[in-house]
């Protein structure tokens, strides 16, 4: 099975490439778009800010290329985000895959933004994870996050609940990052690899 | 519920682990990637690894150390010691780590926490300080705790999260290596003083400190090194206790 990652300017794809490795997949890191497009599997990592990282893409025809994917393609984190329409995080229009908006979290006193560390996903019947995982912490970080929507596939409780997994045809997402999330992010990624 | 997170702290000399001793299980204990293994193992949430080395070697060797542990590690961790430009945290973001901790250097210059944290977002800037109390008022001190400064504990952390820091790293001076718990009154007025994380250090001795800290101290996470390298309390163990007393922890 063919594995290529986005190579972009997202910190941490290098995480992604480990954390393949350490599944025994030897993945192709890389911006080509033919090496893109003829993998059996795009996983589209991101960590950083939304409107630089959309310009980047553009710059790059990344964004045209990824909304053309037909094979599954996994967005995590900022990845997850920007396969939405919108984000609020400096007015970004993203790929519009996903008609959903990206907003950010509105702390009440005591409550901390960015959402940092472990937390845990609710998993509902016909998510494409598997539904042994609900209740399992994964890591997260980030300020801004899609809300509850029909494509919803997992959900999260931080501040209000919201979507921490996503799918739309052949577009999976989460926006915790399975890379950093121990054995249960291991199970999450064997679990894209065999959609 | 977002658990409170539990954090070993590994410190580093060219390349290998001080203070870590005692592991009968390890092959090499002296590894840093191998004690990490260890740890996550056993439940830590998140590893810093703290380098210790002044050499002018230290960019590569510290590059080096990370891609090893993220290679090998599936949890988040923390590099920190001696980073003082851009292009030191450029190397280690190349390499895989998660987070950098920043200390004496952003206080000597503040604008590296506005250039790291726009180069590399704020999610990747922990700001580390050391503090004292003198004559009741808490004061931040540079390279370890060795020389004193005139700036206020409270005014550097607030400033910090305005000018980017993702998370503080505070560590208390004064209950450092005394095993007598955590300084959980100023913790808890650094942690509502902010919006970002709080990670609390120096002091833990007993399961129950890590208790005090995250509910009087109000901390995000607690960090200890040598109470679990000399395996005096277990993470497992800890996070059972910590479960029975009402505590979200990751199990």
């Amino acid at each position: 099975m063919k594995i290529a990652i986005i190579d972009y300017n997202a910190g941490n794809v290098r995480s992604v490439l480990y954390a393949m490795e350490r599944l025994g997949i030897a993945a192709d890191l890389t911006a080509d778009h033919q090496r893109i497009r003829e993998a059996d599997k795009v996983i589209f990592p991101g960590v950083g800010e939304a409107r630089t990282t959309m310009h980047y893409l553009r710059a790059r025809g990344l964004d045209e290329l990824i909304c053309s994917l037909t094979q599954p393609v996994l967005g995590i984190c900022l990845g997850m985000q920007l396969l939405c329409e919108h984000s609020e995080e400096n007015d970004t229009d993203c790929l519009g895959i996903i008609p959903q908006r990206v907003i950010r979290f509105q702390p009440k006193a005591g409550e901390k933004v960015p959402h940092m560390g472990w937390n845990q996903i609710k998993v509902g019947e016909g998510s494409w994870l598997d539904p042994a995982l609900d209740g399992e912490y994964v890591y997260f970080v980030h300020s801004y996050f899609a809300e509850i929507g029909p494509y919803t596939a997992g959900e999260t409780d931080y501040i209000q609940p919201f979507s921490s997994v996503m799918r739309k045809d052949n577009f999976y997402a989460t926006q915790f990052h399975p890379e950093k999330s121990g054995a249960v992010g291991r199970r999450i990624l064997e679990g894209f690899l065999k959609v | 519920m977002l658990a409170k997170r539990i954090i070993p702290c590994l410190d580093i000399k060219d390349g290998r682990t001080v203070k870590g001793v005692n592991f009968v299980n390890l092959r090499d204990a002296g590894d840093p990637v191998e004690l990490g293994a260890l740890y996550s193992e056993q439940g830590a949430d998140e590893l810093i690894f703290l380098d210790i080395t002044a050499t002018h070697e230290k960019r590569k060797t510290l590059a080096s150390l990370a891609r090893e542990i993220a290679r090998h590690l599936s949890i988040p961790f923390t590099i920190g010691g001696g980073i003082k430009s851009v292009e030191d945290v450029e190397v280690l973001l190349q390499s895989g780590a998660d987070k950098i901790s920043i200390n004496s250097a952003a206080v000597r210059r503040p604008e590296l926490i506005n250039e790291l944290a726009k180069n590399f977002g704020s999610q990747f800037v922990v700001l580390a300080v050391d503090a004292k109390q003198i004559d009741g008022d808490w004061w931040v001190h540079l390279n370890g705790g060795r020389i004193a400064t005139e700036i206020r504990l409270l005014d550097w952390v607030k400033e910090s999260q305005e000018r980017g820091a993702g998370e503080i790293l505070f560590t208390s001076m004064d209950h450092d290596g005394t095993k007598n718990g955590f300084a959980n009154e100023i913790t808890a007025q650094v942690s509502e003083a902010l919006s970002i994380p709080v990670i609390a250090s120096g002091g833990a001795g007993t399961m129950e400190h890590f208790k005090d800290v995250f509910t009087i101290g109000k901390a995000d996470a607690g960090l200890a090194a040598s109470i679990f390298h000399f395996r005096e309390i277990g993470i497992g163990a800890l996070k059972d206790y910590l479960e029975r007393e009402d505590i979200v922890v990751r199990q």
